[in-house]
């Protein structure tokens, strides 16, 4: 396919998805005829037709709630919630049910449906279009939680949620929509879930980011090379829910120090048990308190302020100068 | 630029052939088969009889809280029949006499109500779903059936439950949009027993009737008599053909009385009258049903023995079954277990083979001593 954005990425992944599978069906407000207002599902809507890309009325927990009912009868929805901040509406549907009917039915049904939304900040959007929320799904049992950082792996990541037996919950980040292109095979390419990437290696320092984070990190890592002679390594988690905990305790075992970085707030986000994970597998090795570096615990704060508060290649080199000095 | 009534109106009809004086409209009067007509009779007999059992079995701490469906027989038993197996059943949690119906085993029901995760478990053909308990939520899973299988090209209907309290619910609202819309074969049956917990319907509707709801969506909805077993079987057929006709969804909303407890948590004398009550026990769907039965020669002998036999054995093999295996939580959470799950499986697996305690209270073992307990005076600091 050649050099793909992070959106036509993932469009390739559900074209490549529903031409392989015709129980796998599209879903969600706009998603037809609109191709999503980011534009994921263009398209599709005239190769495989109303039935199977489905304009739905505006309504979370129904888009959620009716792909639940269609994943029992063997289904396989993909869902595209408009913004995460409009999937509390639906919350309802994913925590009690979908994440629940393979335990509730003791394996009679399951549900295999991907839930897909934009997340995340630095995009000068309104409330509601800016925040990151991945610890609420993280937290469910049941769930798996999927964040992609790049075009390659968003596509890669995409078709392994919705070939996996179990409710995947997939948050895009909006900046990295239109970020950057990377060469994006023809071949089907999947990523397990559930394993991290190191997406830089090093000896000094350990930096764990995620989603549009994973460039901060790497920037950041750059400068501590630069400015500190510092060797920084950077692990892209992938997949949130399972953590991939080897890979967190085999870099920091290695590194002896660990700085956390993520958009969601501090207080008991992702980064909370990131380092309880790095504690207890670690904890020998930590030569310094974990630290984290995220938005502060406060609600949305406007785009006009938001640079203040979403983490920043500063702030993060900042976090790992004083980790290195403890 | 007139003001003027639409054309053509809307209307909601109300359907009742046999009511509670044993009154027949023989020009609505169903054709049921004698043996059908047998058959619905002993469903609901056994739902009572389960039912008043249950309580009983909560009341003696063999199983957890229940909700009893004892009212609403007629409800459940007139509808459920129009349904091919083929067809799918999606519960709440008051559908004990429907689920029986559907083949849903009684032990497996009480294991339900007894906690054990075995009670969710439909057989691997059964079209059934498990017990919902969260208000309305339900109903977009029978949406998205009925999608599925039009998709697939099945005939199949899907009939889901729910009560007057749920019409309140986003979902019921947003579930019967998208199935307008969809035009999907969906059956709404509403069993209206008139309160929901302690709030009376009054309190949960400005509107006349629930069967009303349906036409602001576009698909048509009846009122019946839910305590009259004909009229519901009557609205169920007639509903379940026109989504076997591909001609869409339809609210039945049934007009009966929960003459129990909401759960066996609840007391309803702190919200309602013995005299409401006491009017709703004359309109018992049960005794106007052996009336009519009763004028057909239809009633069998010894019928309640046999149901308490049946139930007898079901609870016998309900106690009959094997212990919970802890570990079995750990099954299902996924399709495979994650890394983090076997660890934790793993622990409780290794604390399962250490001997309980003596007894509460006992002195708890000593803490082994912290191992890799490393100094140092930076974290002193």
């Amino acid at each position: 396919m050649g050099k793909l954005n992070m959106v036509k990425a993932l469009n390739f992944a559900l074209l490549q998805e529903m031409e392989r599978d015709a129980d796998v069906l599209v879903m969600g407000e706009d998603v037809g005829i609109d191709g999503g207002v980011f534009r994921v599902t263009e398209d599709l809507h005239r190769r495989f037709g109303a039935r199977r890309v489905i304009d739905c009325p505006l309504a979370e927990a129904s888009i959620v709630g009716t792909a639940v009912g269609m994943a029992l009868y063997g289904l396989k929805p993909v869902c595209e919630i408009q913004f995460s901040g409009f999937a509390f509406q639906g919350f309802h549907q994913i925590e009690n049910h979908a994440a629940r009917y393979r335990r509730r039915s003791q394996g009679r049904f399951h549900c295999q449906m991907v839930v897909r939304m934009p997340f995340g900040g630095g995009v000068r959007a309104l409330e509601h279009h800016s925040e990151s929320e991945e610890q609420f799904y993280a937290q469910i049992p049941g769930l798996k939680m999927v964040i992609p950082s790049g075009p390659r792996n968003a596509r890669a990541l995409l078709v392994s949620a919705i070939r996996d037996p179990d409710p995947v919950i997939f948050f895009e980040h909006k900046a990295l929509y239109h970020a950057h292109r990377e060469d994006v095979p023809d071949d089907v390419e999947t990523l397990p879930l559930g394993r991290a990437q190191v997406a830089r290696e090093g000896h000094d320092l350990t930096l764990v980011a995620y989603g549009a984070m994973v460039r901060v990190a790497l920037e950041a890592a750059e400068v501590l090379r630069a400015e500190d002679g510092v060797e920084t390594e950077v692990i892209d988690l992938l997949t949130i829910a399972p953590l991939d905990r080897e890979t967190l305790v085999q870099s920091v075992g290695k590194t002896g120090r660990a700085v956390i970085v993520h958009e969601a707030p501090r207080s008991f986000g992702p980064g909370a048990e990131i380092a309880a994970t790095i504690m207890g597998g670690a904890f020998l090795s930590l030569e310094a308190p974990i630290r984290r570096v995220t938005a502060y615990d406060v609600p949305f704060v406007g785009f006009a302020r938001e640079k203040v508060n979403v983490p920043d290649v500063g702030r993060v080199v900042a976090a790992a100068r004083e980790t290195l000095a403890f | 630029m007139p003001r003027k009534p639409l054309e053509p109106p809307f209307t909601i009809e109300y359907l009742s052939i046999l009511d509670s004086d044993g009154n027949l409209d023989t020009a609505l009067e169903p054709e049921i088969a004698p043996a059908d007509l047998k058959r619905m009779y002993r469903a609901m007999l056994l739902g009572r009889r389960l039912d008043e059992r249950m309580v009983r079995l909560q009341r003696q701490g063999r199983i957890g809280t229940f909700a009893p469906i004892k009212g609403q027989e007629a409800s459940q038993i007139g509808s459920v029949f129009a349904l091919r197996p083929e067809d799918w059943m999606v519960p709440s949690f008051r559908e004990t006499a429907a689920m029986i119906w559907r083949g849903w085993p009684i032990e497996r029901i009480l294991a339900f109500f007894a906690g054990r995760l075995e009670g969710g478990q439909p057989d691997p053909d059964q079209h059934d779903l498990p017990i919902t308990i969260p208000v309305a939520t339900q109903l977009p899973h029978a949406v998205g059936l009925a999608y599925a299988a039009r998709y697939r090209g099945a005939d199949a209907v899907v009939m889901v439950y729910f009560g007057d309290g749920a019409t309140s619910e986003g979902d019921f609202h947003e579930a019967m949009n998208f199935a307008g819309v969809w035009h999907v074969p969906v059956v709404f049956v509403c069993q209206n027993n008139q309160w929901a917990i302690s709030i009376p319907l009054k309190k949960q509707t400005h509107s006349r009737t629930i069967a009303q709801k349906a036409l602001a969506y576009g698909l048509p909805g009846i009122q019946v008599d839910g305590n009259d077993v004909l009229a519901v079987c009557a609205a169920s057929r007639e509903a379940v053909v026109r989504a076997q006709a591909g001609d869409g969804p339809t609210l039945i909303e049934c007009v009966t009385y929960r003459l129990g407890v909401h759960t066996t948590a609840d007391d309803p004398t702190r919200y309602r009258s013995e005299e409401e009550v006491r009017a709703w026990e004359r309109k018992d769907p049960l005794t106007r049903f052996v009336a009519y039965l009763e004028k057909k020669n239809l009633l069998e002998p010894g019928l309640e023995e046999a149901v308490d036999a049946e139930i007898a054995r079901a609870v016998a093999a309900f106690e009959a079954m094997a212990p919970p295996d802890p570990l079995a939580m750990f099954d299902q959470a996924y399709a495979e277990l994650t890394p983090a799950l076997q660890a934790q499986r793993a622990e409780v697996a290794e604390r399962l083979k250490r001997p309980e305690p003596e007894k509460p209270g006992a002195e708890p073992p000593p803490s082994p001593p912290m191992r890799g307990q490393r100094k140092t005076s930076r974290w002193a600091s």
